[in-house]
């Protein structure tokens, strides 16, 4: 079926590519920022693959929101400028659409063994340049920071050697060069 | 030098500081100090609602018809979620509104307390903006950041929550001169460049068209008086959405009347075969565009709107100009003549015969005759008899509303206030109580339906207190005319739930509530009590039976485009052959 119109109840059956993007977000640091921001997403129905948040400046009180998300890129634009259009939101930057951007995430990953299996464990943190930040005699916590896929790709490999329980902070996200995000 | 006094006289300063006269409220525990304060002052006058839903209504329609916020005072809990649909409807049609609302004490939030509601949690995605107060310190600055933030940029409603201990709580007031907000800072001049290009596109137009909207009316009549010098300097023709009417005078030579799903077959043929468009604070909703791929698909388009969110949202556009209507009308017109701008003076005579070729349809003919009153027959006369620049009309949702805006015929911006976005049955006679308390001396007019009055026809009442003399003209089908009009085209005239059944005697109703009542059954009778109507005092419910199974003409049926338009009597098409499997699944 073709898109006959604009409506809102239109039953459309075409599925436009997804694509993931990075949005940064500069708002103020105030109660239900988040929740105006997230609802954006929930009232669509979108998932959001990864969020962080934190205060970036002391002085102006500007919180900066990192969301990873999947979706029709017309959607993620539509999403982007009603964002900018919150009244707490000072700005809002599409990472993936500007291009050259830097991704990290920060991971805690927890692994039960013993004898070779927490050998190899061991070594593989080693190759991963993850750190040991807590041991016991059966057990390890590993502190890994990376992009996402390399993170990813740690927890696969633990998995058979006794892992227990991850817990990752979600993407920090920034352009590359001289140039910044205005609050 | 600080002045100091408690939250709740706050609330009363901060409103009389930003100029409020009037506020529509329905008191309850968590306001009751709100309301004392209100008891001991006069600068503001509280307009006591029946519901409050009524009460957003009628902000709405005092908003609308004075380009001013409308101010909302509800309690906690109930108060504040039968405000919600008006708070929607405000955000659908971009109507500045501040609404306040009680909540329990700060120490009892989340506890389940009585009457309590998560009031910001509900209204977040159906307001502008909204604010919980925590801190009486906040209080004023907060309620003059709402004001700014409810008219500034695209209007919209504002939600304050004020917990009771709040308005208990002595604090320090601040006055409105100080208030920048911090993050939001909508754009209001258009790029000069971008300007410039529209200029050059639109001089270049052998087929233009003006497609204007509420945004025109918002702006302010500044805005209203460049859109008619600039329509008049360059010779284009104007079409208007629904919540535009008005801003173009309808009496004008380059009138093409509404366009969309009942616009007219000049205005959308026009639309759908322009060669350069400008949208001018207007959305592309789907009422309008009908079929997207279909959609005016010769043209370039200019799009001018104050909101960024809405530039190529449904419709791509060749030149967005982001800015507030009257800056950028004004820069447009400026460069028009500095450039020494024209359009092509042959091609524009050849489109305007195109246009008058199809004027010559007469596609809002209708024929009355005999006794059953054709409900476009009883518009059409209240029309010649109440029109003037002095009269204001509200409707409520169905064929009525498309009959109203067809055949009642506006030359002024501001006085015709309808639910557009929303589609609110249960909007037009509060929305009228709040039109005439801004006009106390204005006729004011709610062109309603037997379904839609009901929804909303407690407010007779509050008519009646304030002896605002609102006249609520029914045309009544008995039917959803407009549910009964699709059951018709779309599912096979099944009549699912549309009759309206058991209907009240609306004269003894109106007279129940203290005003007077009327009813018209033959078309002989429609001037006689018309201007019965405008003689009696006070609030007038007229109960004018009208062809219970008339439709709205011209039609363009959902899934088709522009130039595919059903027509009336205009027209001689089956009206069940046209519309198409796929059209069925739209609304
Ligand atoms: C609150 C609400 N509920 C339902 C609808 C759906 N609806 C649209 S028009 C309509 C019928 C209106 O009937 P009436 O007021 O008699 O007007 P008519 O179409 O007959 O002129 C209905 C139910 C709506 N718009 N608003
Ligand atoms: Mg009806």
């Amino acid at each position: 079926m073709r898109q006959p119109t604009g409506s809102a109840y239109f039953m459309d059956d075409q599925h436009p590519p997804l694509a993931r993007h990075t949005l940064a977000i500069l708002v103020d640091n105030e109660p239900g920022v988040l929740a105006r921001v997230i609802g954006l997403f929930s009232g669509r129905g979108y998932n959001i693959d990864s969020l962080t948040v934190s205060e970036v400046s002391l002085e102006t009180h500007l919180s900066r929101i990192t969301i990873v998300t999947t979706g029709p890129a017309g959607v993620v634009d539509q999403i982007k400028t009603q964002l900018d259009r919150l009244v707490p939101v000072h700005s809002v930057v599409d990472l993936t659409l500007t291009g050259k951007s830097l991704e990290r995430e920060l991971m805690l990953i927890k692994v039960r063994g013993k004898g070779d299996q927490r050998a190899e464990a061991l070594r593989l943190a080693e190759a991963f340049r993850a750190r040991v930040i807590d041991a016991t005699i059966e057990s390890f916590i590993f502190e890994i920071t990376g992009k996402p896929d390399k993170l990813d790709q740690f927890i696969v490999l633990m998995a058979p050697l006794g892992l227990v329980e991850v817990s990752r902070t979600g993407v920090a996200a920034i352009a590359r060069g001289p140039e910044g995000m205005t609050g | 030098m600080t002045e100091t006094m408690t939250g709740a006289e706050i609330v009363i300063r901060a409103l009389a500081d930003q100029g409020v006269a009037h506020i529509f409220g329905y008191p309850g525990g968590a306001v009751l100090p709100i309301y004392d304060a209100l008891f001991q002052q006069n600068a503001i006058e509280h307009v006591l609602v029946r519901h409050e839903q009524g009460a957003t209504h009628m902000a709405e329609g005092y908003a609308r018809s004075t380009n001013k916020p409308g101010v909302v005072l509800v309690t906690s809990g109930p108060g504040a979620t039968n405000a919600v649909t008006g708070l929607t409807d405000a955000l659908m049609d971009s109507i500045p509104m501040v609404c306040i609302t009680g909540q329990v004490p700060t120490h009892l939030i989340g506890s389940d307390a009585f009457q309590e509601c998560d009031t910001v949690g509900i209204t977040r995605p159906c307001t502008k903006h909204n604010y919980l107060v925590k801190d009486v310190n906040d209080l004023a600055q907060i309620l003059h950041e709402a004001f700014f933030v409810a008219t500034n940029g695209r209007p919209g409603p504002v939600v304050v929550d004020i917990p009771k201990d709040v308005q208990f709580a002595t604090g320090r007031y601040v006055g409105p001169e100080n208030v920048v907000h911090k993050s939001y800072h909508p754009k209001l001049k258009g790029d000069v460049d971008k300007i410039k290009a529209a200029v050059e596109l639109l001089a270049g137009a052998k087929k233009p068209i003006f497609y204007t909207g509420g945004g025109v009316i918002n702006s302010g009549p500044e805005a209203t008086r460049l859109l008619r010098e600039f329509a008049e300097v360059t010779g284009v023709p104007v079409t208007s959405t629904l919540m535009g009417l008005g801003c173009y005078p309808a009496s004008g030579p380059q009138w093409l009347g509404m366009l969309g799903m009942h616009g007219t077959y000049e205005a959308n043929n026009a639309m759908h075969d322009c060669d350069v468009m400008v949208c001018i604070g207007a959305r592309f909703d789907d009422r309008i565009t009908g079929r997207l791929d279909a959609f005016s698909p010769g043209s370039r388009k200019i799009h001018i709107d104050i909101d960024p969110s809405q530039i190529n949202k449904n419709v791509k556009v060749e030149i967005g100009v982001i800015g507030d209507v009257a800056n950028v009308l004004g820069d447009m017109l400026r460069v028009w003549r500095a450039s020494g701008a024209t359009l092509d003076a042959s091609a524009m005579k050849e489109w305007w015969a195109e246009i008058d070729g199809w004027r010559a349809r007469d596609c809002l003919f209708f024929r009355q005759s005999g006794e059953t009153i054709k409900p476009q027959q009883a518009v059409k006369r209240l029309y010649e008899l109440t029109k003037g620049p002095n009269t204001y009309i509200t409707t409520e949702v169905g064929q009525h509303q498309m009959w109203a805006a067809q055949y009642y015929r506006f030359d002024e911006p501001n006085r015709w206030m309808t639910s557009g976005g929303l589609g609110t049955m249960g909007y037009g006679m509060p929305a009228a109580i709040g039109v005439q308390k801004a006009h106390p001396d204005a006729l004011v007019i709610d062109i309603a339906g037997e379904a839609s009055i009901q929804m909303c026809i407690q407010e007779l009442s509050t008519a009646v207190q304030y002896n605002l003399p609102v006249k609520i003209f029914i045309l009544n089908n008995e039917y959803m005319g407009m549910v009964r009009q699709w059951q018709q085209l779309l599912h096979g005239s099944r009549y699912s739930h549309s009759y309206s059944e058991a209907l009240p005697d609306f004269v003894k109703l109106a007279e129940a509530y203290g005003a007077s009542g009327l009813r018209c059954e033959k078309a002989g009778d429609l001037d006689a009590t018309i201007r019965a109507m405008l003689d009696t005092p006070g609030p007038v419910v007229v109960d004018c039976i009208v062809d219970k199974t008339e439709n709205v003409f011209p039609m363009i049926p959902s899934g088709r485009a522009h130039n595919e338009m059903l027509l009336g009597e205009a027209g001689e098409q089956r009206i069940d052959e046209a519309i198409t499997d796929e059209g069925k699944m739209l609304v």
